[in-house]
């Protein structure tokens, strides 16, 4: 079965193509990066695959049901972690994801052992009583993750989840969720930084609104390293 | 059905504990009518001879008038201030938290509506309490019959906000929100003077009156805290309260313009 499966999508602002007839599809389980230099329409993708926008072409479906004929049964198996910080700083991390789980109808002792376990399995039980404002940016990220597991969701979408954070950070963050893909969920990870992507990670580029590659990256990449290769592949006319 | 129930405790209480969070928020919203009531009023007393409308059944003091439209202003003031936060709200990405929810977006941005109103309304029984210990006393049973009104007018306004936070692009727009929507909306309405007294200056200006649902919204109030019911005032608000909504949950719908704006 796909986690994620994409066909046709299209999607302008104005006479401006930001997505064109992209498809591709992620199998459950898989760790998909989605590798693309800034501009290429990882974003509107993302808010496509979110439905904060609805594209007037092209079908999406998460874990199979069709974003726009059962969207409620879509968005409930959909965990997202922003690019942007959406964290309540004014509010400790207990209280965030509290709000959140509310947000998808979690509540009592379902609410509480599910915001337990998640404190638990991204390590920041500890941090549960401060406010989001103290943390720094690597734990806010963590907080956010574990915010998306919450509702046991099957497919996790992440937009370049480690901008400005520090290597030691950004390498944890990598490897967690790489982890989460191994125990059974489907992750589409957006970044346009190659070395977060391992060779047996499924692959998509996407450059000027349209996917230039699709497959495991080591077929991707062939006899170079990815880096080598995404330059290649966005280097050449699209 | 108890999953609804649960997404709108946690976005009242979170609207709440933000207002707890801003204390001088509540302060500043208090004083606003608080200097209009015991300044501008008492200034304008003398200058302004009301005679016997309904509801009143005798001559009132000009602070007694203009209450209601204080209690306007408090509903008026929040709606765009919680306006403002959703801008805000979409601004940081909070938003996108809301509207990736799997409930139904009408109900998230009901609850939303719900929360800001309710935070609202406490404002105006701290207000009528302030404007009674200084003598300007409702009858009794007017601050429960308020209630009711208070909620429709509150809601009115508050999907006013809704609706104008749909179409503003950016915070820094928010000042002409003030200039276009709170200044004419308060002025041009029955708040600080009768519509009759509005004709003999202009016959215009009054039908702009007549026609502005804030003015509705304060009549609805100040029928209400003299038990009377002003069935044309209700049904008014309910309308203009029914489009704001409607205009409202289209400008946030993924095909509308509200989130979209952003990216």
């Amino acid at each position: 079965m796909n986690g994620i499966r994409v066909a046709g999508l299209t999607y302008r602002y104005g006479a401006k193509t930001a997505l064109d007839d992209v498809s591709f599809s992620v199998a459950q389980g898989e760790f998909c990066a989605l590798l693309g230099p800034n501009g290429a329409g990882k974003s509107t993708l993302f808010n496509l695959l979110t439905r904060l926008f609805v594209a007037p072409g092209g079908q999406i479906e998460i874990a199979a049901h069709d974003l726009n004929t059962a969207p409620r049964a879509a968005l409930a198996k959909l965990g997202i972690v922003f690019q942007q910080p959406t964290l309540d700083l004014d509010l400790t991390v207990r209280q965030n994801l509290t709000y959140f789980a509310a947000l998808h109808g979690l509540s009592g002792h379902d609410r509480a052992w599910r915001i337990d376990a998640v404190l638990d399995r991204l390590d920041i039980t500890d941090r549960a009583k401060e406010k989001a404002r103290t943390l720094n940016g690597g734990h806010r990220r963590r907080t956010e993750i574990a915010r998306a597991l919450l509702h046991d969701p099957a497919v996790l979408l992440l937009d370049e989840p480690t901008v400005g954070l520090d290597a030691a950070a950004r390498a944890a963050i990598t490897d967690h969720v790489h982890g989460l893909a191994s125990d059974g969920a489907t992750v589409l990870w957006a970044t346009h930084l190659a070395d977060e992507v391992r060779p047996d990670d499924c692959l998509v580029v996407l450059h000027q609104a349209k996917v230039l590659a699709h497959g495991l990256a080591r077929d991707v990449s062939v006899d170079r390293p990815l880096q080598q290769a995404f330059l290649d592949l966005t280097a050449e006319p699209a | 059905m108890s999953g609804y129930v649960t997404a709108l405790i946690a976005i009242v209480t979170r609207e709440a504990l933000r207002f707890v969070h801003q204390r001088e928020r509540f302060v500043a919203a208090l004083v606003r009518p608080l200097v209009w009531l015991l300044v501008f009023a008492a200034g304008f007393r003398a200058a302004l001879g009301l005679s016997i409308i309904p509801p009143y059944q005798t001559y009132i003091t000009y602070e007694t008038y203009i209450v209601p439209g204080l209690c306007g202003m408090i509903l008026l003031f929040n709606g765009m201030q919680s306006s403002l936060s959703l801008i805000y709200d979409r601004e940081m990405g909070a938003m996108k938290l809301l509207l990736t929810s799997p409930l139904p977006r009408w109900w998230l941005l009901m609850c939303k509506l719900l929360g800001a109103t309710a935070i609202s309304i406490l404002q105006v029984y701290a207000f009528l309490a302030i404007a009674a210990a200084f003598g300007i006393v409702m009858p009794a049973m007017g601050y429960v019959a308020v209630l009711p009104a208070l909620v429709v007018a509150g809601l009115m306004l508050g999907s006013l906000g809704l609706l104008l936070s749909s179409f503003i692009k950016q915070l820094e727009n928010f000042a002409g929100v003030m200039n276009f929507v709170i200044f004419p909306m308060f002025f041009l309405s029955s708040a600080l003077y009768p519509l009759w007294k509005m004709a003999e200056s202009s016959e215009l200006l009054h039908d702009i009156c007549a026609v502005n649902p804030f003015t509705h919204a304060v009549e609805l109030i100040r029928f209400a805290l003299y038990l009377q019911l002003n069935g044309a005032a209700l049904g008014w608000t309910v309308l203009a309260a029914g489009l704001f909504t409607t205009g409202a949950l289209w400008g946030y719908s993924p095909e509308g313009t509200g989130i979209r704006r952003k990216s």
